[in-house]
């Protein structure tokens, strides 16, 4: 159908109104959709001050951050040895030891398993710490090692290490 | 508007007037009461009505919760506790929402039952089979939601867990969760979403029903001979036939959940929620509600992530496309020698995947479940479509109430003798 000169006009006009509608439209759901995001008391959540001075070698330690277990473990020489023998290329996420602490017997991890976000085992004496003695998430059989990466089962990552300073040798700053 | 159109006369004239007015009354007549069921519709067509009465019980049970409940990180599990304890009739309220969740989930498999075996989701009804799957989702997400809100530790690692796998997409995963929690991990503006969603779905879900029904009301109701309704002897007035049957239908019902609510309110609920949500401690096993657990024993089954989801939600969505897998043009597995045992071994293999998903996902069970997994989809995807090519149906009755006539006159159907239908005497008049 070959278009009149008169309907040129009113095709402009009807296109303006739609676009015109469907910006409006879509700038009115931003502010909603924003508003499903953290707010600003959430993201605001601070840091939080641990004294590890009475942790013993191969203890940890479970601490709330953000509303997240952290675990602070003080490594034995086997395990910091049994963390560093391992090729970071022969792993899922090729990660070395020496990237995931800043001193050798201070493990920080943030305790949330990277498959499904369950809090893995291995906290506890009597936990089962999984086939790489490290944790071991019950949910769906995540192994992970001595060093916090995963080994073995549905994980796809590490255990994430969070933002930490030593502010003395007795007191770790998280955040 | 249109001077012609007829308004429909009754006899009461509050009737006449509002009808003039909003022609609803004849709309209701026309759809509830002159509606033609096929005469042969056995008990399974109960479970649409039955399905209907338990969202409208479960609207109002949650309405008279929700005057009770707080939706707060600290206050939640205890409110919950004192509707069970010092609110006059909480506990009643509670439970028969709970148990009424889980036996609104029983009414729907055995109506998606229903519906595959006797073939309902072919032409022409694939649109209302689209909107009972989309009804079937909005059920589950509905119940999920709920299940979060008593705050104990399976509401909240269930809520951790089933959030965690949109964490699964790429790229934009991480930040999709995110939004979705409100905050890093579930906390009290999960809580606080949940409720307010909570809330409302179920009124979408009410909205979807009624144009589900619209849908079905369209070409009518299928039946277990999957053969269309051709003359007036075909079929019985919605009123009073199929009323009386739902309502002795309904009964049975309500002695069933009467029983569990009464006698077993706990039986399908998790001891694990009756302790106080820990974000520090995650239970050794987090075991979905039974109904959710088919699905969860595919996430499972798969040794990756991403995968994982991928299925799960695959196994969902590829309800939708069912009416063009399945090529056959007989309705009912009744006339399918072949396909009917695919069928049966499709809610066998189902009710299996439910069975070890809510079994810790080592050893055996996960055999099962990939063995099951492997089956729910080959089903679709290569029985389904191939099935219609090689098998050939058994012969259809020419009308519904043929069906009727080769019982009483054994040789015309060179069937086995029958008993003589009762109901054929009472339909004669119609």
């Amino acid at each position: 159908m070959a278009k009149k000169p008169k309907n040129k006009r009113r095709d402009f006009l009807q296109l303006s109104t739609v676009t015109l509608g469907a910006v409006g439209t879509a700038a009115f759901i931003w502010p909603f959709l924003k508003s499903m995001s953290p707010a600003e008391d959430t993201l605001a959540a601070g840091s939080t001050e641990v004294d590890i001075s009475a942790i013993e070698e191969g203890q940890s330690i479970t601490i709330k951050w953000r509303g997240k277990p952290v675990f602070i473990k003080k490594r034995t020489k086997d395990e910091i040895d049994a963390a560093k023998m391992v090729q970071a290329s022969d792993l899922r996420d090729p990660q070395d030891d020496a990237d995931r602490v800043q001193k050798e017997e201070w493990l920080v991890l943030v305790g949330v398993c990277t498959h499904l976000g369950c809090v893995p085992l291995g906290q506890k004496v009597s936990d089962m710490k999984g086939e790489y003695d490290g944790w071991y998430c019950p949910c769906h059989g995540s192994h992970y090692d001595t060093s916090g990466r995963i080994r073995k089962g549905p994980a796809p990552k590490n255990l994430d290490v969070p933002p930490y300073t030593f502010l003395n040798d007795n007191t770790i700053k998280i955040g | 508007m249109d001077k012609n159109r007829k308004v429909h006369q009754f006899k009461n004239p509050v009737l006449n007037w509002i009808e003039f007015r909003l022609p609803i009354i004849s709309y209701f007549k026309k759809e509830y009461g002159d509606y033609p069921m096929p005469k042969n519709c056995n008990y399974f067509w109960s479970f649409g009505a039955l399905a209907t009465i338990t969202l409208v019980t479960m609207i109002v049970s949650g309405i008279f919760l929700a005057m009770n409940y707080t939706p707060h990180t600290d206050m939640a599990f205890d409110s919950v506790e004192r509707i069970m304890r010092d609110v006059n009739y909480g506990w009643l309220m509670r439970y028969i929402h709970s148990n009424g969740a889980a036996f609104f989930f029983i009414i729907v498999y055995i109506h998606i039952v229903r519906a595959m075996y006797f073939g309902s989701y072919k032409y022409p009804r694939e649109l209302n089979w689209i909107l009972g799957v989309f009804i079937f989702l909005l059920m589950m997400a509905t119940s999920f939601l709920g299940y979060t809100l008593p705050w104990g530790q399976m509401s909240y690692w269930g809520a951790t867990v089933i959030t965690n796998l949109f964490s699964a997409i790429p790229f934009i995963g991480e930040g999709l969760k995110t939004w979705l929690l409100g905050d890093y991990n579930v906390g009290n503006a999960t809580l606080n979403r949940f409720f307010a969603l909570h809330y409302v779905l179920p009124f979408v879900i009410f909205g979807v029903v009624g144009l589900h029904v619209a849908a079905v009301h369209v070409h009518g109701s299928n039946n277990p001979d999957g053969i269309d309704i051709k003359t007036n002897n075909d079929s019985v007035n919605f009123f009073p036939y199929m009323l009386i049957k739902d309502t002795v239908a309904m009964c049975a019902f309500g002695v069933a959940i009467s029983a569990v609510i009464f006698f077993g309110p706990n039986l399908m609920a998790e001891v694990d929620n009756y302790i106080p949500a820990d974000p520090l401690v995650t239970p050794a096993h987090i075991v979905p509600n039974w109904y959710l657990a088919p699905f969860y024993a595919i996430l499972r089954a798969v040794p990756d992530k991403l995968g994982g989801v991928l299925l799960m939600f695959g196994a969902i969505v590829i309800l939708f496309v069912l009416p063009w897998l399945d090529r056959s043009k007989v309705r009912s597995c009744n006339y399918r020698p072949i396909y009917k045992w695919f069928m049966m071994g499709f809610f066998v293999n189902f009710f299996a995947l439910g069975y070890v998903g809510m079994l810790p996902a080592e050893g055996l069970y996960l055999l099962i479940a990939r063995v099951g997994l492997l089956y729910y989809f080959g089903f679709f995807f290569i029985i389904t479509p191939f099935v219609g090519w090689i098998e050939k149906p058994s012969k259809l009755p020419l009308s519904i109430s043929d069906v009727y006539a080769k019982n009483i006159a054994p040789n015309i159907g060179g069937g086995e003798k029958g008993m003589p239908a009762p109901a054929m005497q009472k339909d004669t008049n119609l």
